[in-house]
C-alpha cells in the first residue's frame, strides 16, 4: 500500500466525517429530547422537566459547537481533497447541499441563540418553540445530507453530459427520493434517537452508583430505557430492510457483509470468520439456509463473492466485521432498553446494581453502532463514489501528497484536543448530577425562570470530588 | 432568464454577508486578546455569543453555493487554495469551540488555552480569509477543468497585503460593533482600537487598489487608469466608489472621536460607516473583476452548473432567503441592546 494522494484524502475523508458524524448522531436526539422535555414541563408544569432541560441544555450546547465547527470542515473536503467529484457531480449533489444549508443549518444556527441565551427575553412558548426548531433543523438537515449519500449510493434520475462527463438531473424527485434514500433516512434518524438514549441512560446509571441521584436522574434513565426498548425493535427491522435494498442494488456489498462465497439459490449466515487460503478468503461458522427468512424478498440466485472481479469487489474484511460490530452493539442496547423497562415495572430501576454497572459502557454503544454502520455502508460501496458510474480513484483532486499528509495531521492534532477536552466537559456535567432539590428561581411574570445556564456551573456549586478529579 | 449571473449575484451578497457579520464577531474576537480582565472578556464575548453560529453559516452558503452554483469553480479554486483553507479550517474550529469551552474551563491554565484559542483562531481565520481573497484576485494557473499550479501559488506579497487588509478591517467592524453594544470603559476602549483600526485600513485599501491595478491589464483597462496615462470618461463614472468609501471613512473618524463627548452621534451609526466602507471596496473588487469566477480563466457562465440545478436552487432561495433574513433579524432585536456585566453564560 503507497500513502499517495489518493489513499490519504480517503483516510482524511474517513476520519473528518467519522468525527463529525458522532456530534449529529448525539445532537439530532438530544435535540428531540430538549424539545420533549421542555413541552412537558410546558403541559404539567412538573418542575422535573424543566431541571432536565436546563441540564441536558449544556450538554447540547458543547456537542452542537462541536458538530457545527467539525461540519464546515466536511463542506470544504469535496472541493479541497474531491474536485474532479465536485466538478462532476455539481449539477446534481449541489442542489442537495445547498438545500440543506438553506432550509436546515440556518435554521439551527439561528435558534440556538435563541434557545441557549433567551431565556430572559422571550417568553415561554417562544422559547419553546426556538427549540422545536433547532430539533427540527437537525432533522432536515439529515434528510438532505442522507439524501446526497443515498444517491451516490443508488444514483437515478440523471444522464451523463457525453461532452464533459458531467452529470445532470433528468427528474429531480427521482434524484432527491432515490432507491435507497428511505430506508436509510429512518435507519440513521433511529440510530441518533438510540445513541442518544444510551449516552442519557448511562449518565443516570452512574449518578445513581455515586449516589448522587434525584428525581430527574430517575426520570431520565426510564425515559432513556423506555426508548431503548422501543426503538431498538424498530432499528433493527429498518436495518433489515436497509439489507434489502442494498441487496438489490449493491449486491457486492452484501455478498462482503454476509461474507457470501459462491453465488447460489440459498445462503446461510456466516456468525464468525477468519482469513483463509480459499479463493474468497475466508473461513467461518455458517448458519446454513437462512437466506429465505432473511431475504424473502430477493429473487433468483444470491451473488456470492465469486460473481464479482477482484477489483469490483469491496474490502471484505471490514465490511464483514464492521457490519457485525453494529449489529451486536445494536443486540446490546436492545437488551439494555428491555431490561430496564423490566426493572422500571418492578419498581427497582433507582436501586443501582449490575445493571447499572452494564449500562455505564454502553453508553458508548451508539456511537460505536453508528460509526461501524456508516463504515459499513461506505466502505461496501468501493471502489465507487457514484455507484458504478464514478471510481474514487478518478474523484480525486489534484493534489499533493504532501499538502494531504499535512492536512490530516493537522486535523488529527486538532481534533485530539478539542475531542479530549470536550468529552471531559460533556461528562464533567452529565456525571455531577441535579443535586438536591434546589428552591426553583423566582418567576418574572410570564417570563421563563432566570438563567440556566450559570450558577450550576459555578465551580463553586460543583461537588468536591468532580473539582478534585480534574 | 440568465440564471448563472442571477447566482453569481447571490453568491456575492452570500459572501458579502458573511464578511459583515462573521467580520465582526471575527474583529471581537481578536479584540478580546486586549482584555483587561476576565468581566470585560465576557463582555465583549457576550455581545456576539448568540448569534455567531448564525453569522457563520454564511460562510457555508458562500462554499455550499459556490459548489452548488458554479461546480467548476469550486473545483478549481479549492485545490488551489489548499493551505490557507485548512488554516482557516482549523482556526475556526479552534475558535468556535473556544466559545464554550472558555466557560468551562475550571483549571487556570486550560482556560488560558481557550482564552488565547479564541483570539489566535479569530486572529488566523481573519488572516488566511485575506490571503485566499488576495490569490483568487491574482488568478490561477488551469489546465483544461483542472487546477495546474503548485502547493504554495497563492503566497505572494500581494496576498499576504490583502490578509492584513481583510484583518484590520474586521477589527474595525468589531470596534464598531462593540462601540455599539457596550458602555463606559469598554466602549472607549473599542474607540481606542477602532481608530487605529480606521487609519489602517485606509492605508492597506489604498495600497491594495493600486496593487490591483498592477494584477493584470484586463483590471488597469476596467478603470481605465494605469501607470502612466488615466481615460477620464472610464474612470468618471466609477469615482463615486472609492470617494464613497473615502467620505464615508472621514465620516466613521469624525464620529468616533466624539464618543464620550457631548456631541457624540448615536451608538449605531459608526458600525453602520463601517459597513459602508466594506461596501465600498466590496463593489470596487467586483467591478475589476467582473465576470470572471476563476480569474483568468472561467467566467461565470462557463462555471456554471446546469439550468435545471440553477433553476431548482432559485427557487429555495427565493422562497428561503427572505425566511432566513426574517428570523435573523429578529434574533438579532432581540438580543439589541447594551450588554450588562453579567450577561451571557455566566450570569
Ligand atoms: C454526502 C456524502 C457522504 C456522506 C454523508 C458520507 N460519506 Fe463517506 N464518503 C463519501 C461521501 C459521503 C465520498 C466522497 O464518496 C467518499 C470519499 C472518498 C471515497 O472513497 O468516497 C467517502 C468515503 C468514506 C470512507 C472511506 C472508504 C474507503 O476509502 O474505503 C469512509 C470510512 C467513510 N466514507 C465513512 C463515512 C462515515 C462514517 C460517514 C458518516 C457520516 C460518511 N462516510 C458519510
Ligand atoms: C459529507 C457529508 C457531510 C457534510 C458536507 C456536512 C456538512 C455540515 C456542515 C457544514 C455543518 C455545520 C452547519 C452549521 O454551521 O450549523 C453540519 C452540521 C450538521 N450535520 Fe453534517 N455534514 C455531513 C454529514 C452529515 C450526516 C451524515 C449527518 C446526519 C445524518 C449530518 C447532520 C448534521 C447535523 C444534524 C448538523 C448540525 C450541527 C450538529 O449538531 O452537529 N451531517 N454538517
Ligand atoms: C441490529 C440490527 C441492525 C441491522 C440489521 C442493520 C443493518 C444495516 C445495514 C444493512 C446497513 C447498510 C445500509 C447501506 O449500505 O445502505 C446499515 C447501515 C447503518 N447502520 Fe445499521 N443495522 C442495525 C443496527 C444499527 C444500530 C443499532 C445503529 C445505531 C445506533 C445503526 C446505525 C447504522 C448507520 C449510522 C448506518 C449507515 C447509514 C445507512 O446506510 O443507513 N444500525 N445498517
Amino acid at each position: 500500500m503507497e500513502f499517495d494522494a489518493l489513499l490519504l484524502s480517503r483516510l482524511q475523508f474517513a476520519f473528518v466525517i467519522a468525527f463529525h458524524i458522532l456530534f449529529p448522531a448525539f445532537t439530532i436526539g438530544l435535540a428531540a429530547f430538549l424539545a420533549v422535555c421542555e413541552g412537558l414541563w410546558l403541559r404539567t408544569g412538573k418542575e422535573v422537566f424543566k431541571r432536565l432541560y436546563l441540564h441536558w441544555v449544556k450538554i447540547f450546547a458543547l456537542a452542537f459547537a462541536m458538530g457545527v465547527v467539525s461540519g464546515v470542515v466536511m463542506s470544504y473536503q469535496f472541493g479541497t481533497n474531491w474536485s474532479v467529484f465536485a466538478d462532476r457531480t455539481g449539477s446534481v449533489m449541489g442542489p442537495l447541499l445547498g438545500y440543506e444549508v438553506l432550509t436546515a443549518f440556518f435554521l439551527e444556527a439561528t435558534f440556538l441563540g435563541v434557545m441557549l441565551f433567551g431565556w430572559n427575553r422571550v417568553g415561554r412558548t417562544l422559547h419553546f418553540i426556538a427549540t422545536c426548531a433547532v430539533a427540527i433543523g437537525t432533522s432536515i438537515s439529515a434528510f438532505w445530507i442522507l439524501s446526497a449519500n443515498s444517491w451516490m449510493q443508488t444514483p437515478t434520475g440523471f444522464a451523463i453530459d457525453p461532452e464533459t462527463g458531467n452529470f445532470y438531473a433528468t427528474d429531480w424527485l427521482a434524484v432527491i427520493f432515490n432507491p435507497s434514500f428511505p430506508s436509510r433516512y429512518v435507519h440513521m434518524m433511529l440510530a441518533a434517537f438510540i445513541t442518544t438514549a444510551a449516552v442519557v441512560l448511562a449518565a443516570g446509571a452512574w449518578q445513581m452508583i455515586c449516589g448522587r441521584s434525584s428525581e430527574p436522574t430517575r426520570w431520565q434513565t426510564r425515559m432513556a430505557a423506555g426508548t431503548l426498548a422501543l426503538l431498538m425493535p424498530l432499528q433493527i427491522w429498518a436495518g433489515h430492510w436497509s439489507g434489502e435494498v442494498a441487496h438489490e442494488y449493491q449486491p457486492a456489498k452484501v455478498a462482503a457483509i454476509e461474507g457470501w462465497c459462491e453465488t447460489g439459490p440459498v445462503q446461510g449466515t456466516v456468525l464468525f470468520a477468519w482469513p483463509a487460503d480459499n479463493a474468497c478468503g475466508l473461513d467461518g461458522v455458517t448458519l446454513p439456509n437462512t437466506s429465505p427468512i432473511l431475504f424473502a424478498s430477493a429473487h433468483g440466485d444470491l451473488q456470492g463473492l465469486d460473481a464479482f472481479a477482484e477489483d469490483e469487489r469491496p474490502p471484505l474484511w471490514l465490511v464483514f466485521w464492521s457490519f457485525r460490530i453494529m449489529v451486536g452493539a445494536g443486540m446490546a442496547l436492545l437488551v439494555m432498553g428491555l431490561w430496564g423497562v423490566f426493572k422500571w415495572w418492578r419498581g427497582t430501576i433507582a436501586e443501582p446494581g449490575l445493571y447499572h454497572w452494564l449500562a455505564v459502557p454502553t453508553g458508548a454503544l451508539g456511537f460505536v453502532a453508528v460509526i461501524s454502520g456508516w463504515v459499513t455502508a461506505e466502505v461496501g460501496r468501493q471502489p465507487w463514489t457514484v455507484y458504478g458510474h464514478l471510481s474514487t480513484a478518478d474523484s480525486l483532486a489534484p493534489v499533493s501528497a504532501g499538502q494531504v499528509a499535512t492536512s490530516l495531521l493537522v486535523f488529527m492534532i486538532v481534533y485530539a484536543i478539542i475531542f479530549t477536552a470536550g468529552v471531559v466537559y460533556m461528562a464533567r456535567i452529565a456525571t455531577r448530577g441535579f443535586g438536591d432539590d434546589p428552591a426553583p428561581p423566582p418567576e418574572k411574570g410570564r417570563r421563563a425562570p432566570g438563567t440556566p445556564l450559570g450558577s450550576v456551573d459555578d465551580p463553586a456549586n460543583v461537588p468536591e470530588d468532580i473539582v478534585a478529579a480534574e | 432568464m440568465d440564471l448563472p449571473l442571477i447566482w453569481a449575484f447571490l453568491i456575492a451578497i452570500a459572501v458579502m454577508l458573511y464578511v459583515l457579520l462573521d467580520g465582526m464577531d471575527l474583529g471581537v474576537g481578536m479584540l478580546s486578546a486586549f482584555a483587561s480582565s476576565d468581566e470585560e472578556r465576557n463582555m465583549m464575548t457576550a455581545t456576539i455569543e448568540p448569534v455567531w453560529d448564525g453569522n457563520e453559516t454564511w460562510l457555508v452558503l458562500g462554499g455550499g453555493g459556490l459548489f452548488a452554483a458554479f461546480p467548476l469553480a469550486y473545483a478549481v479554486i479549492m485545490p488551489a487554495v489548499y493551505l490557507p483553507v485548512l488554516i482557516m479550517l482549523a482556526a475556526l474550529i479552534f475558535r468556535g469551540v473556544a466559545f464554550e469551552f472558555r466557560h468551562k474551563a475550571v483549571r487556570e491554565p486550560t482556560r488560558l488555552f481557550w482564552n488565547g484559542a479564541f483570539y489566535g483562531g479569530s486572529l488566523a481565520a481573519s488572516l488566511s480569509q485575506g490571503v485566499i481573497l488576495g490569490a483568487f484576485i491574482t488568478g490561477f494557473e488551469t489546465s483544461g477543468r483542472e487546477y495546474a499550479g503548485g502547493a504554495f501559488d497563492w503566497l505572494s506579497p500581494f496576498s499576504l497585503l490583502t490578509g492584513v487588509s481583510v484583518m484590520f478591517g474586521y477589527v474595525l467592524l468589531g470596534a464598531c460593533w462593540l462601540i455599539l453594544k457596550t458602555e463606559g470603559e469598554l466602549q472607549l476602549k473599542a474607540r481606542r482600537f477602532g481608530l487605529w483600526a480606521l487609519v489602517a485600513v485606509a492605508i492597506c485599501f489604498a495600497l491594495v487598489s493600486v496593487a490591483t491595478l498592477a494584477v493584470d491589464p484586463r483590471v488597469t483597462e476596467r478603470w481605465g487608469v494605469s501607470m502612466t496615462s488615466i481615460e477620464i470618461a472610464k474612470i468618471l463614472p466609477l469615482s463615486p466608489v472609492p470617494i464613497t468609501g473615502l467620505a464615508l471613512s472621514a465620516w466613521l473618524a469624525r464620529d468616533m472621536l466624539r464618543i464620550g463627548g457631548d456631541s457624540a452621534g448615536p451608538d449605531w451609526r459608526p458600525y453602520l460607516l463601517a459597513i459602508g466602507i466594506f461596501l465600498s471596496g466590496y463593489v470596487g473588487l467586483a467591478i475589476s473583476l467582473f465576470p470572471w469566477l476563476v480569474p483568468f480563466s472561467f467566467d461565470i457562465w462557463d462555471t456554471a452548473a446546469r439550468d435545471n440545478a440553477l433553476g431548482l436552487m432559485l427557487v429555495g432561495a427565493g422562497v428561503m432567503l427572505p425566511i432566513i433574513l426574517a428570523y435573523t433579524i429578529y434574533v438579532y432585536s432581540l438580543f439589541w441592546g447594551k450588554v450588562k456585566p453579567g450577561d451571557g453564560y455566566h450570569a
